[in-house]
């Protein structure tokens, strides 16, 4: 019976065993921002991930040539658009050069009258026309006159001062020798725009490398010149491929270092085998259910993974260690079950996390260690040798005990460290949480330090202000952007906002620009009303003949489509602001503050809402993203408080409430002196410190109850083998945590911390305070 | 006492031929700029005429000037169109009627800086500023100067193909721009104060 059970069970692991394999051999594995941003965003929060992912944003990369010296910067530079520039990978390719500059005065020349927002019936009046050409003559008359000058013959209106006028005020980066530099002087910088959107991580960083090998391969260049890239693609990249390298990295570390530390307690192979399978098969089903629940898997999850090797192998170690004797006892699995309890019962409280980094890795906590622990209890049991050769751990054992004694002796030092702990708590209350978002970003200092230099070089303005919206076709994405920026007009004469940007003023909506065709006069008409306008004026009608036949040609001109930018840095600019999407167009409007640093957001809002446009939403990115982060902080503090709770609930129920006390006392000791012990070191706390509090409750329970309950399990030798398995398992997480906590990827590393050292202080504590050892019994 | 007449002579001999060197030698470009030098600041006002061959009459602006040692100078145009340029140091700034405001950097823009250069090198007497985008001549004496300034940049000499100004000791008087494509303007100052 017993056998055709055990046969049953073996089955059913070896179909789960094989079912996550054939489910993870489907899965998409992400390493993307999207771990950081909520689950069930609002509007608002919405429009942040749609910036991230399709935005232009996330197409734009920042590119400097350093090194060498500035004649050669500038050859490189040139080499290298000239190498790039018609690459399907990129949509556009920039360096500042005469041909591309004139690409773009060219559009805003030639199109004049379907671009200028001055153009109107009015304007092409007889008393129109003398008003716009008395206006280009008293321009010529100050300080542009030079350039003003060039355009009178074929635009006395002066309508492309009237297009440019809309982007005065921009800050355009510094060229030399007609490319453009660095502030400095001391690098070349470059503009490219990727034709793979931020959903595809991989197209991109397929690009960015073509980059880097094209700039390697570029003829005659000098050694000591080299290629330097910015921009939120390269980020996300970057940290992509750092995430995977961790990830790598630390499954391989964490294997060896839980093989090694099997072997030195087994020294025996088959054993450290079978240790191994709860192992495994918990990660196989943690991968494969998390796949099945999200749809992917992020790679933060799987660098987490390796602290489930930590976690898992323990439960094996309890039970090969305390059943060296042969006995079953039935209250160790009873101990070992409410143990299992008690983690996943934690990790439960991160699958409600709307930080859906955080949800994945309860998931897969949860299902990889049910699944370790029944493959321990079911399926181990039944391929373990009946004779255990485990080696002896008598010696151990009775040095062990003697070290454990001495703890308990030292009670007194866990006040000591409460109230130190306390103290520094105290002190520190102010600044012991971190606000930022990106203190969880694993790039590197010197990257972002990289990123705000060049994004200063190529003049970018860091957008805190957007109102958007968006519509389901590009016309009627047009239309409402032109409605929006005579709102916003008006707010910028308010001195409401500084200023802003619109799509429409590079691309009008056709309507518009029918309009504008309409408002212009058939070529008799034009001349009659040009002579009656320039009455009285110092100019003749002969001499604008040029004019003339421009207004001619744009009456019946084809309209502007979006490929008439195509190969202009306006067409960046429009691409930034009119973001195609699968099902619609995302209109992105950048705004100014007027003064200072911050708009009124709520004067904004109002207004638009007056002109029924309260569809467009007006945000501003940095509140947002501290909010988001804000958010998930508050929800973590709750999720692990409550986890927490739940935690003793489960203890209270399952073994009185003096054994609960008693193994509370020592882990809430354990957490005030973690949190101290951080603060002290300096590091703010994040969310991610906060699950590794909630971990540390979760895990060292196990710890508190072994201890606790050991004194039923009879004779001393049986009491030392507890023991000492609860220190190799003990050793085993703070290893696997530890490593982690080594980690160059913040989101693991400050968890992995945060775990190692509280496990780690909930042992010692543990034996402290719920170890009833019979010297510890008043006498 | 033959020894103290000789000598008497000979000091009148040779301070009459140092005043006689100095009336026969050129006024310099280094007395002139010595000169120039001297202002700490001063306010004027100007008339500006611009001559274009398209036009038939003269384009007229006017306004004030001020200037600050060593480098502050400020363009303020009240006719036709009010708007005003300031230059303080590196940093040229253009601002409209409307209150909206566009700064360059003139390390980034070499030939807005020789623009920007022939009017304030003169007016602080910087030399060495001046002498780095053109060449410079002087004629005429201390009471009435005329220092012709020529681009030495080739792309400079594509927009401009001489500065004329014109003055009497520390005062400028006049500034001329000869375009290259032969239009020019011309710029009448009056003084109204001095530091």
């Amino acid at each position: 019976m017993k056998i055709r059970l055990h046969k049953l069970a073996l089955g059913l692991w070896l179909a789960l065993m094989l079912g996550s394999v054939l489910v993870i051999s489907q899965t998409r594995f992400v390493a993307d921002l999207s771990a950081f941003m909520p689950k069930l965003p609002s509007a608002r929060q919405q429009m942040l991930i749609d910036q991230l992912r399709d935005g232009a944003i996330a197409r734009i990369v920042l590119v400097g040539i350093e090194g060498a010296d500035e004649a050669e910067r500038g050859r490189l530079s040139r080499l290298l658009v000239s190498k790039l520039a018609h690459n399907p990978r990129f949509t556009s390719v920039q360096n500042g050069d005469a041909q591309t500059q004139q690409r773009d005065q060219r559009y805003f020349f030639d199109n004049r009258y379907l671009l200028s927002p001055a153009v109107t019936p009015q304007r092409f009046t007889a008393p129109g026309l003398h008003e716009a050409i008395q206006g280009t003559l008293d321009a010529m008359s100050g300080d542009a006159g030079l350039i003003v000058k060039k355009i009178l013959p074929r635009d006395p209106t002066g309508e492309t001062l009237h297009i440019l006028d809309q982007f005065i005020g921009e800050s355009q980066p510094a060229s030399s020798d007609d490319i453009w530099v660095s502030r400095d002087g001391k690098r070349a910088v470059l503009l490219l725009q990727l034709s793979e959107s931020g959903l595809n991580t991989d197209a991109q960083a397929a690009a960015l490398e073509e980059v880097k090998q094209t700039f390697a391969s570029l003829p005659g260049r000098h050694a000591d010149s080299r290629l330097v890239m910015s921009g939120t693609s390269v980020i996300s990249v970057a940290s992509r491929n750092i995430i995977q390298s961790e990830v790598e990295r630390l499954a391989i570390m964490g294997s060896l270092l839980v093989v090694a530390l099997l072997l030195l307690v087994y020294r025996s192979l088959p054993l450290l085998l079978l240790g191994l399978i709860p192992v495994v098969s918990g990660a196989l089903v943690g991968i494969a259910s998390v796949s099945l629940g999200f749809g992917h898997v992020h790679g933060l999850t799987l660098g987490f993974g390796t602290t489930l090797i930590g976690e898992a192998v323990d439960y094996s170690i309890y039970l090969f260690i305390q059943r060296a004797g042969g006995k079953n006892p039935s209250h160790f699995w009873r101990t070992m079950r409410l143990g299992v309890l008690t983690s996943a019962t934690g990790f439960a409280a991160l699958m409600c996390s709307s930080f859906p980094g955080l949800s994945q890795l309860g998931l897969y906590s949860i299902s990889g260690l049910l699944t370790a622990a029944l493959v321990t209890r079911y399926i181990l049991p039944g391929l373990m040798p009946q004779q255990l050769n485990l080696r002896d751990l008598q010696r151990p054992g009775l040095l062990l005990q003697k070290i454990l004694d001495g703890l308990t002796r030292l009670r007194w030092l866990m006040a000591v460290a409460l109230l130190a702990a306390v103290a520094v708590l105290v002190l520190h209350q102010q600044d012991i949480w971190s606000r930022q978002l990106n203190a969880l970003s694993s790039t590197s200092a010197a990257q972002n330090k990289l990123d705000a230099e060049l994004r200063g070089d190529l003049g970018g303005n860091d957008m805190r202000y957007v109102a958007s919206f968006s519509a389901p076709d590009q016309q009627t994405a047009l239309q409402l952007a032109e409605r929006t920026r005579a709102v916003l007009q008006q707010l910028s004469r308010q001195n409401i906002i500084g200023g802003f940007h619109s799509p429409d003023e590079l691309l009008p909506s056709i309507a518009t620009q029918r309009a504008r065709q309409a408002s212009l006069p058939a070529p008799a008409e034009a001349e009659r009303r040009l002579r009656l306008a320039l009455q009285g004026m110092p100019l003749e009608a002969d001499q604008l003949s040029g004019f003339l036949a421009d207004l001619e040609r744009a009456r019946s001109q084809p309209l502007l489509q979006r490929q008439s930018l195509q190969g202009s840095a306006a067409s960046v600019l429009l691409d930034s602001m009119l973001i195609r999407r699968a099902d619609s167009y995302l209109v992105l409007l950048p705004l100014k503050p007027a003064s200072g640093e911050t708009i009124a957001l709520d004067k904004v809002r109002a207004a638009l809402a007056a002109q029924q446009l309260g569809q467009v939403t007006v945000i501003d990115l940095l509140e947002e993203t501290t909010a988001i982060f804000d958010s998930y902080t508050h929800e973590a503090l709750l999720f692990s408080s409550l986890g927490s709770l739940a935690i003793l609930l489960l203890l209270c129920v399952s073994c009185g409430w003096r054994q609960a006390v008693r193994v509370t006392i020592p882990l809430g000791c354990a957490v005030l002196c973690t949190v101290a012990i951080l603060d002290a070191c300096g590091i703010q706390l994040t969310i991610l410190h906060l699950v590794g509090l909630l971990l540390v409750v979760a895990i060292g329970s196990n710890y508190a109850l072994f201890f606790a309950n050991k004194q039923q399990l009879g004779s001393d030798a049986e009491q030392r083998q507890v023991e000492i398995s609860l220190v190799v398992a003990n050793l085993a997480t703070v290893t696997s945590f530890g490593l982690l906590g080594s980690s160059s990827v913040p989101v693991l590393s400050f968890i992995g911390s945060t775990v190692a050292i509280g496990a780690l202080l909930a042992l010692v504590f543990a034996a402290m305070m719920a170890r009833i050892g019979p010297r510890a019994l008043p006498r | 006492m033959r020894v103290t007449i000789m000598s008497k002579t000979l000091g009148g001999l040779l301070l009459l031929l140092a005043a006689s060197c100095s009336l026969a030698a050129d006024w310099s470009l280094a007395d002139l700029m010595q000169q120039l030098g001297q202002k700490k600041a001063g306010t004027a006002t100007f008339v500006e005429k611009k001559y274009i061959a398209m036009l038939k009459q003269p384009l007229e602006s006017s306004g004030e000037l001020a200037f600050t040692a060593p480098d502050r100078l400020e363009k303020r145009t009240l006719k036709p169109k009010p708007e005003a340029v300031v230059l303080e140091g590196n940093k040229l700034t253009l601002e409209r009627s409307d209150g909206r405001k566009m700064s360059v950097n003139l390390a980034d823009r070499p030939e807005v800086s020789a623009f920007v250069e022939s009017v304030r090198a003169t007016l602080s007497g910087d030399r060495s500023a001046l002498e780095r985008y053109y060449s410079a001549a002087l004629s005429g004496g201390s009471e009435q100067w005329q220092l012709n300034l020529t681009p030495l940049q080739p792309r400079m000499q594509k927009v401009i193909s001489q500065i004329r100004i014109a003055g009497g000791h520390a005062q400028v008087r006049t500034i001329e721009f000869l375009q290259a494509d032969g239009d020019r303007s011309e710029m009448t100052i009056t003084s109204t104060s001095t530091k």
